[in-house]
C-alpha cells in the first residue's frame, strides 16, 4: 500500500467509525514513521489466501480518550500476535483487523509492516461496534477465544477458553480496564478459508476508496458529503446544527442523545441521534429514520470529517449520512447480535436503504 | 477607571481610551517593526487625541499577534528541551514528530523520555524515574539549553510527576525556564506537548516583549498596570502572561468580538468583522465568543487551544474584483490597498472601490471610480451580500432572527438587511473594535480536568474553586468573579465516576 | 521410594483443625473443604500424601490456590470439579502432565483444597508448601522470595472460562490481573500457580507442613478427648511458645483495598491477669504487643485459639467476649532470611521496625 493510500484509509476509516473513535491521527503518524523507515504495509486479497493459511485477527481494546494520551505503539500491537503464535504453535501468514471503523483500521498495517506479513483486505464489522462479540466471526459462531491481551508493561494474559463470546468480552473488558483502558489484542486465529467465508471482504479497499473520494472533493472544493454518498451508495439523512448533547457513562459506555436542528432543506426539522459509543438510532421529527446495524455517520458539513460521540457538541454544523450495513449484519443471525434489540431497543430492524430490511 | 486598550495588528495598531463606561477616544497608527516604539507611538497618539493625563491611566491592555507571528515566521524562538514522562508507553511517537521540519530544526534542542506517567484511572503507569530525570537535567544543562517543556501522560488528571520533574530540573539548572504541560490543560498528549513546547520556545521572546511593553508604558509617563489579552477575550497580568505566551495567540479576533459586544451593548449576536483581506464571522454568547473545540494549527503545529469559532471568508476591503465575469476574490491587495486601489491611484479594482462608487464610504479619489457600470456594482454587491448572508446563516444556532454587528475597517460591505437577520448594527468606533475589546477585558480563570469519585456537584464545586484561584492569581478581583461556563462530560470506559469538568470564571481587574 | 501415606478419614478432621491453627487468623474457613473431602471419601476417593524426597527432580507439581471474596464463597460453595479446571488448563498450556499437587499455603482452607483437587485428578498431595502459614498477598510466598517467577498462572471459574496470565510485570501486577478476572467471574475462582519441579520443591519449599498440620490437629483432638488443655497439647506436639490467655475486650475492623485490617485487644486472666495484649491484623495476625511492648511479629506465626476447644479463631470471627489463648510458632528460615524479611517482615506490612524472633532457631 502506498503512503498516500494509507492517508486515504485513515479518512475513510474515520467515516466508517460511526462516531466511536475519531480520525486516527496518532496511528497515522506511526505508520508515516514506519513508511519513512522503509517498512510499508502490503495488502492481500482474501481470495489469494491459502485455505489453511493462518491469519491473526487484531484490535486495540479500550477507551479512545486514552489513546490520545498513551499514543498507540506498534511494538505493543505486536505482542499479543507473538503470544498467540507461541500459544498455538502456528506462525502467522497474514493479519487482519476486527474493525475497519476508527483507529483499528490502521492497526493491522502496523503489525504487518513490523512482521513482514501482508494485511488481508477484510474486517469483521464493516464499521465500528462497541463490543468484541459484535463481529461477523461471532455471528457465524466462530469462537473469539483463545484471546490474547498485552499491555504496555508487557503484562500478558490469554483467555484460553470462554464460556461464550460475551464472556470473552466481559473478562477482556475487565482486564483491559485494570491495565489502564488500553490493551492490544489478538483473537482466535482464523484460516484463510474461514476468512473468505465469514469475514466482510474488501473493507480496506473500500475505506481507501471512500477516503480518496473525500480528499478529491476537498481539493476540488466540492462537497465531501456528496463524495461520501456517491462512494458508498449512502443516503443523506439530514443537515443542521447541533443544538444539544446529553451524555452519561453507564456500564463502561458513553451513552447519550444528540439533537440537531436542521438548516437549508431541513430547516424547521429536528434530528435526534442516540448513541452508545457509536451512533445507534436516528429519528427525524419523531419518526424512526435509521438504526443499527446500518451506519450512521455524523460528518462536519463543510470538511466531511467524521465527528465522534465524545466530541460532538453544541453549535457544530453537521451532515448525517447513512451507509448500508453488510448483509451479514442484517441477516437474522446478525441482527440477534448487532441489531437494535442487542442494543436494548425494542424495535424491529428497518432500513432506509433499498433492499436492506 | 481609565483604561487604554491597544491592539497590535499586522498592518495597524489601534488604541482606545475607555473612561468609566465610555469611549473617550480612538486612534489608528501603522504597526512598526520595533515593538517598543510602536506601543509608545500608540500611547502618545491616544493621549494626545483625548488630552488625558498619563498619570491618570489605571491600566493598559495590549493584544498582539507578535507571538503567533514569531512561530509562523520562525523568528525569535529559543532552542528547547522536551522532557516526556511516559515510558514504557507513548514511545513510538517522539516529541516534535509532526512538526514542520524547519520549525523542528529551529527549536528542538534535546529530547528526553523517562519512565512514569499515569493511567486514566490516576494510577502511575510505572514509578517515576527520578534518577533518570536528574541525568536528563544534567544533560540539558551541559547542552546550554535553558528552556524546558515537561509533559507527563495524563497530567491534566494529576500533576504530581510533572511537578517533581520540575523540582529536580530546577535543582540542577538554576535559571531554567520551565513549562509544565498540565497548566495548558486538555487531554491529548501530542497536542498538549506541542502547546507546551511552543510556549517554552517563546519564553525569552515573551519576556523581552513584555519588558519592552512595560518600558514603553513607563517612558510614556504612565503608572499603569499592564495586562495582556488572551485567546478567550479576557486579560492576564503581564507577569503571568509572560509565562504563557501561547494563551495570547488568538486574541485579535476575540478582542474584535468583545469590542463589538461592548460597543453595541448586545451580548448575543453574530459579529461580522470585515478587514482588509478577510472577514471573520463569529457568534457572541453572553458577551463572549462561542469557542470551537477543534484542532488548531499554529505555525503548522497541531494544538488543541480553545479558539473562537470563526468562519473566515476571503472577503475584505482590499479584495480584488473581477469584471468579466463578476468575481469577488479570493485574492486581495492586502496592506497594499492604499497604493493599488483605484481610489488611491492604483489600477486594481477592489471592494473598497466598489463601496466608494456606491457612496457607502468617502475615501480616496471618488472620480477614479465614477465610470463603473451600475450593472457591475449590482452584480458585485449581490455576490458579496449573498456570501455574507450565507455565512451568517451557517453560524446561527437556532431558527429565528438574529442581530448582526458589523465591525472592522471594511464593515461597509455588510448589507443593511438580510433574511433571518433582525437588524444590522453598526457602531461608532467599530473600526477599532479590537482595541475596545482589549480595553474592557476582564480577567478569567479556567479549569479543564478529570475528577474521580466525586459527585457531579462536588466535582463542579472543586473545579470552580480552582478556576477562581487561577483568576485571582491572574489579577482578578475575587469578589467580582462570576461563573461564565460550566461543562461536564462523563467519560467512556473509565472506572469509578470519572467526570471531565470545564469551568470558567470571569471577574474585573483588581 | 516409601509408600504413599494415606490421609485417612480421621486425618481429615485433624488436618482441618491444623490448617486452621497455621492459618494465623486468615486462609479462609476449612469447613467447606472438609465437607467436600468427606463426600469424596464416601464416594470412594482416597487421599495420599507424598514425601517431597520421593519426587523426581523433573516431576511437575501443581500449586493450587483459591481466590474469592469470603462472603461469596459462603454462598457459592466450592465445587471439586471447578477446582481442578485450572490444573488441566495449565497442563494444556505447558504441554505436560502433573505428577502431584501442593497447596499454595498450608494455612486455612487453602491447606485442604489440594486434597479435593488431588482426588479429582487421581494425584498425590505433596507434604510441603511454600509458606508454612498464610499470607495476604501473592508475592508473600517462599517460591517468589527465592526468585522463582509468579507466572504463568491459570484461573478458572465454574462456567468453564479459563484464563492464563502468561507474564506479569511484577507480583503486584499478577495480583491485580487475577483479582480483576476473579471479580468478573463473580468473585470466585480457582487457580493454579506456576508449575514447580520436584527439585524446586525439595530445595525451596517448606517441607512436611501437611504432616505438621495433621499433628497439630491430632493434638487438639486428643486433648479434647482427654479433657486436657488443647493449647498446651499443641505446644508439646508442635513446639512454639504460649504467649497469653485472656478475654477479647475489643475488636476494630475495616476493609480497605480488599483486605480486612484491624486490631484486637485482650485482657489477661489467670497468670496473665492485669496485663493486656493487642494484636494488629491484615487478614492474618501480624504483630502483637503485651502491655505496649512488641512481643512477636510477622513472619513468626501468631495463632489465636479458643482457650477451651483449641480451635483457631480467624480475624473474621474474633469478637468480644471470646476466651482465647495466643501462641506463636516459629516461621521457616526462608521467611526470616534477609530476602524473606524484605517481602514478609514487619516493614512489608507498614511497620517501621525490624523483625526480632521470639524463638530459638536451629540452622541446618
Amino acid at each position: 500500500m502506498t503512503a498516500d493510500e494509507v492517508e486515504s484509509l485513515a479518512i475513510g476509516a474515520g467515516v466508517l467509525g460511526t462516531g466511536g473513535g475519531t480520525h486516527p491521527y496518532v496511528e497515522l503518524l506511526n505508520l508515516r514513521k514506519l513508511y519513512r523507515q522503509g517498512k510499508p504495509a502490503r495488502l492481500i486479497d482474501p481470495a489469494a489466501l491459502a485455505d489453511d493459511a493462518t491469519v491473526a485477527v487484531v484490535g486495540f481494546m479500550g477507551a479512545p480518550l486514552v489513546t490520545k494520551e498513551r499514543l498507540t505503539d506498534p511494538a505493543h500491537a505486536l505482542r499479543p500476535v507473538t503470544m498467540m503464535a507461541d500459544h498455538t504453535g502456528r506462525p502467522f501468514d497474514a493479519v487482519m483487523t476486527i474493525e475497519i471503523g476508527g483507529e483499528n483500521s490502521l492497526l493491522p498495517l502496523m503489525v504487518g509492516a513490523l512482521m513482514g506479513i501482508p494485511v488481508v483486505d477484510a474486517d469483521t464489522m464493516g464499521r465500528a461496534f462497541p463490543e468484541a462479540q459484535m463481529s461477523s466471526f461471532a455471528i457465524r459462531g466462530l469462537p473469539l477465544a483463545p484471546f490474547a491481551m498485552a499491555d504496555i508493561r508487557d503484562n500478558r494474559l490469554i483467555i484460553d477458553r470462554a464460556a461464550s463470546q460475551l464472556w470473552t468480552e466481559r473478562i477482556g473488558r475487565g482486564v483491559c480496564t485494570e491495565m489502564g483502558s488500553i490493551v492490544a489484542t489478538c483473537s482466535a486465529p482464523r484460516t484463510g478459508r474461514e476468512v473468505r467465508e465469514n469475514a466482510l471482504l474488501g473493507s480496506i479497499g473500500k475505506a481507501i476508496h471512500l477516503g480518496q473520494a473525500v480528499r478529491d472533493a476537498r481539493q476540488r472544493h466540492e462537497s465531501p458529503i456528496r463524495a461520501v454518498l456517491a462512494a458508498e451508495r449512502g443516503l443523506h439523512l439530514f443537515t443542521g446544527k447541533v443544538a444539544d448533547v446529553a451524555r452519561r457513562t453507564t456500564q463502561g459506555f458513553v451513552r447519550g442523545v444528540a439533537i440537531i436542528d436542521g438548516f437549508d432543506e431541513h430547516a424547521g426539522s429536528r434530528f435526534s441521534a442516540d448513541f452508545q459509543n457509536e451512533f445507534t438510532i436516528g429519528w427525524i421529527d419523531g419518526d424512526l429514520a435509521v438504526m443499527v446495524p446500518d451506519l450512521i455517520c455524523v460528518l462536519d458539513a463543510v470538511s466531511g470529517e467524521a465527528i465522534g460521540t465524545e466530541t460532538i457538541r453544541y453549535g457544530q454544523r453537521v451532515a448525517v449520512v447513512s451507509l448500508p450495513a453488510d448483509p451479514l449484519l442484517t441477516s437474522d443471525e446478525g441482527l440477534a447480535i448487532v441489531g437494535p434489540k442487542a442494543f436494548g431497543y425494542d424495535l424491529d430492524y428497518v432500513s432506509p436503504h433499498p433492499g436492506s430490511s | 477607571m481609565k483604561r487604554i486598550g491597544i491592539d497590535v495588528g499586522g498592518t495597524n495598531t489601534d488604541a482606545v481610551l475607555v473612561e468609566d463606561d465610555a469611549i473617550a477616544g480612538a486612534i489608528k497608527t501603522p504597526t512598526t517593526a520595533d515593538v517598543t516604539a510602536g506601543i509608545a507611538a500608540a500611547l502618545k497618539g491616544i493621549l494626545d487625541a483625548t488630552g488625558a493625563d498619563p498619570a491618570s491611566v489605571d491600566a493598559v491592555m495590549i493584544g498582539t499577534t507578535h507571538f503567533t507571528n514569531a512561530v509562523a515566521q520562525r523568528k525569535g524562538l529559543t532552542r528547547v528541551a522536551a522532557v516526556r514522562i511516559c515510558l514504557p508507553a507513548s514511545a513510538s511517537l517522539e516529541p516534535f514528530i509532526d512538526w514542520p521540519a524547519d520549525l523542528r530544526d529551529e527549536v528542538n534542542g534535546a529530547i528526553h523520555m523517562l519512565e512514569g506517567g499515569h493511567e486514566v484511572d490516576g494510577r502511575p503507569i510505572v514509578p517515576f524515574d527520578e534518577d533518570g530525570m536528574r541525568r536528563a537535567a544534567r544533560d540539558i544543562r551541559a547542552r546550554g539549553i535553558a528552556s524546558v517543556g515537561i509533559t507527563s501522560v495524563f497530567s491534566p488528571l494529576t500533576a504530581e510527576f510533572e511537578e517533581r520533574a520540575g523540582d529536580i530540573l530546577r535543582e540542577e539548572c538554576p535559571d531554567v525556564a520551565v513549562t509544565l504541560s498540565h497548566a495548558l490543560g486538555r487531554i491529548g498528549l501530542l497536542e498538549r506537548e506541542n502547546a507546551t513546547l511552543l510556549n517554552v520556545c517563546l519564553h525569552d521572546l515573551a519576556r523581552t516583549t513584555i519588558d519592552a511593553f512595560t518600558r514603553a508604558i513607563a517612558d510614556s509617563g504612565l503608572d499603569a498596570q499592564l495586562y495582556i489579552t488572551q485567546n478567550d477575550g479576557t486579560v492576564m497580568l503581564a507577569e503571568v502572561a509572560a509565562a504563557y505566551p501561547v494563551f495570547s495567540f488568538a486574541s485579535g479576533p476575540t478582542n474584535s468580538m468583545r469590542g463589538a459586544a461592548y460597543l453595541s451593548r448586545r451580548s448575543d449576536a453574530i459579529v461580522v468583522d470585515v478587514g482588509g483581506t478577510t472577514t471573520d464571522i463569529g457568534m457572541l454568547r453572553n458577551g463572549f465568543p462561542r469557542e470551537a473545540n477543534n484542532v488548531v494549527e499554529i505555525g503548522g503545529v497541531r494544538t488543541l487551544f480553545r479558539m473562537p469559532d470563526l468562519m473566515s471568508l476571503a472577503l475584505g476591503g482590499g479584495t480584488l474584483v473581477g469584471r468579466e465575469p463578476v468575481t469577488i476574490g479570493p485574492e486581495s491587495t492586502g496592506y497594499e490597498l492604499m497604493t493599488r486601489g483605484l481610489v488611491f491611484g492604483g489600477d486594481a479594482l477592489t471592494c473598497t472601490d466598489l463601496a466608494v462608487a456606491r457612496g457607502l464610504i468617502d475615501l480616496g479619489d471618488g472620480d477614479a471610480v465614477g465610470d463603473l457600470a451600475p450593472a457591475l456594482l449590482d452584480a458585485a454587491f449581490a455576490h458579496i451580500h449573498a456570501t455574507i448572508a450565507a455565512a451568517i446563516d451557517h453560524m446561527k444556532t437556532e431558527a429565528g432572527e438574529i442581530t448582526v454587528i458589523a465591525v472592522g475597517g471594511g464593515a461597509f460591505l455588510v448589507p443593511p438587511a438580510m433574511d433571518g437577520v433582525a437588524e444590522v448594527i453598526r457602531v461608532p468606533h467599530g473600526a477599532v473594535a479590537n482595541a475596545v475589546g482589549a480595553a474592557i477585558a476582564q480577567v478569567s480563570g479556567e479549569v479543564d480536568r478529570i475528577f474521580q469519585d466525586l459527585s457531579r456537584d462536588d466535582a463542579i464545586d472543586e473545579a470552580r474553586r480552582i478556576a477562581e484561584q487561577r483568576a485571582i492569581d491572574a489579577g482578578a478581583e475575587g469578589a467580582s468573579l462570576e461563573l461564565v461556563e460550566v461543562e461536564d462530560l462523563p467519560l467512556a470506559y473509565l472506572p469509578g465516576n470519572s467526570l471531565r469538568v470545564r469551568v470558567r470564571v470571569v471577574g474585573d481587574i483588581a | 521410594m516409601s509408600p504413599l501415606r494415606e490421609i485417612t478419614w480421621d486425618d481429615l478432621d485433624a488436618l482441618a483443625l491444623g490448617t486452621g491453627v497455621l492459618g494465623t487468623g486468615g486462609g479462609g474457613d476449612a469447613y467447606m473443604a472438609l465437607l467436600n473431602c468427606r463426600k469424596l471419601h464416601r464416594q470412594g476417593h482416597r487421599f495420599h500424601l507424598i514425601d517431597p524426597a520421593d519426587l523426581g527432580d523433573d516431576d511437575m507439581v501443581a500449586e493450587i490456590g483459591f481466590m474469592g471474596a469470603p462472603l461469596v464463597v459462603k454462598e457459592r460453595l466450592p465445587d471439586p470439579a471447578h477446582c481442578a479446571r485450572p490444573v488441566r488448563a495449565m497442563e494444556r498450556y505447558m504441554g505436560g502432565r502433573f505428577k502431584a499437587v501442593m497447596s499454595a499455603e498450608i494455612g486455612g482452607e487453602n491447606g485442604m483444597l489440594p486434597l479435593v483437587v488431588a482426588a479429582v485428578l487421581g494425584l498425590p498431595v505433596v507434604d510441603a508448601d511454600p509458606r508454612g502459614r498464610a499470607f495476604p498477598e501473592m508475592q508473600m510466598s517462599g517460591f517468589p522470595i527465592q526468585g522463582l517467577p509468579l507466572y504463568p498462572v491459570t484461573l478458572s471459574d465454574v462456567r468453564a472460562n479459563d484464563v492464563i496470565v502468561t507474564r506479569s510485570a511484577s507480583p503486584g501486577w499478577t495480583e491485580r490481573m487475577l483479582r480483576r478476572v476473579c471479580t468478573e467471574m463473580g468473585s470466585m475462582a480457582a487457580l493454579c500457580r506456576p508449575p514447580r519441579s520436584g527439585k524446586e520443591i525439595k530445595e525451596k519449599a517448606i517441607l512436611g507442613t501437611v504432616g505438621q498440620a495433621i499433628r497439630i490437629g491430632e493434638a487438639i483432638l486428643g486433648a479434647r478427648a482427654r479433657h486436657v488443655d488443647p493449647v498446651r497439647a499443641v505446644i508439646e506436639r508442635a513446639g512454639g511458645a504460649e504467649l497469653f490467655r485472656g478475654k477479647v475486650v475489643d475488636v476494630a475492623r475495616r476493609a480497605t483495598e480488599g483486605f480486612l485490617r484491624g486490631t484486637v485487644d485482650i485482657d489477661g486472666h489467670d497468670g496473665d491477669g492485669g496485663r493486656c495484649y493487642r494484636i494488629d491484623f491484615q487478614n492474618e495476625y501480624i504483630i502483637a504487643w503485651r502491655d505496649g511492648e512488641v512481643v512477636v511479629t510477622v513472619p513468626d506465626l501468631i495463632c489465636v485459639l479458643d482457650a477451651v476447644s483449641g480451635a483457631a479463631i480467624g480475624t473474621e470471627e474474633i469478637r468480644y467476649g471470646q476466651r482465647v489463648a495466643i501462641l506463636s510458632l516459629p516461621a521457616d528460615e526462608i521467611l526470616t532470611s534477609e530476602r524473606g524479611l524484605a517481602v514478609v517482615g514487619p516493614r512489608a506490612f507498614g511497620y517501621d521496625r525490624d523483625f526480632v524472633s521470639l524463638h530459638e532457631r536451629t540452622r541446618s
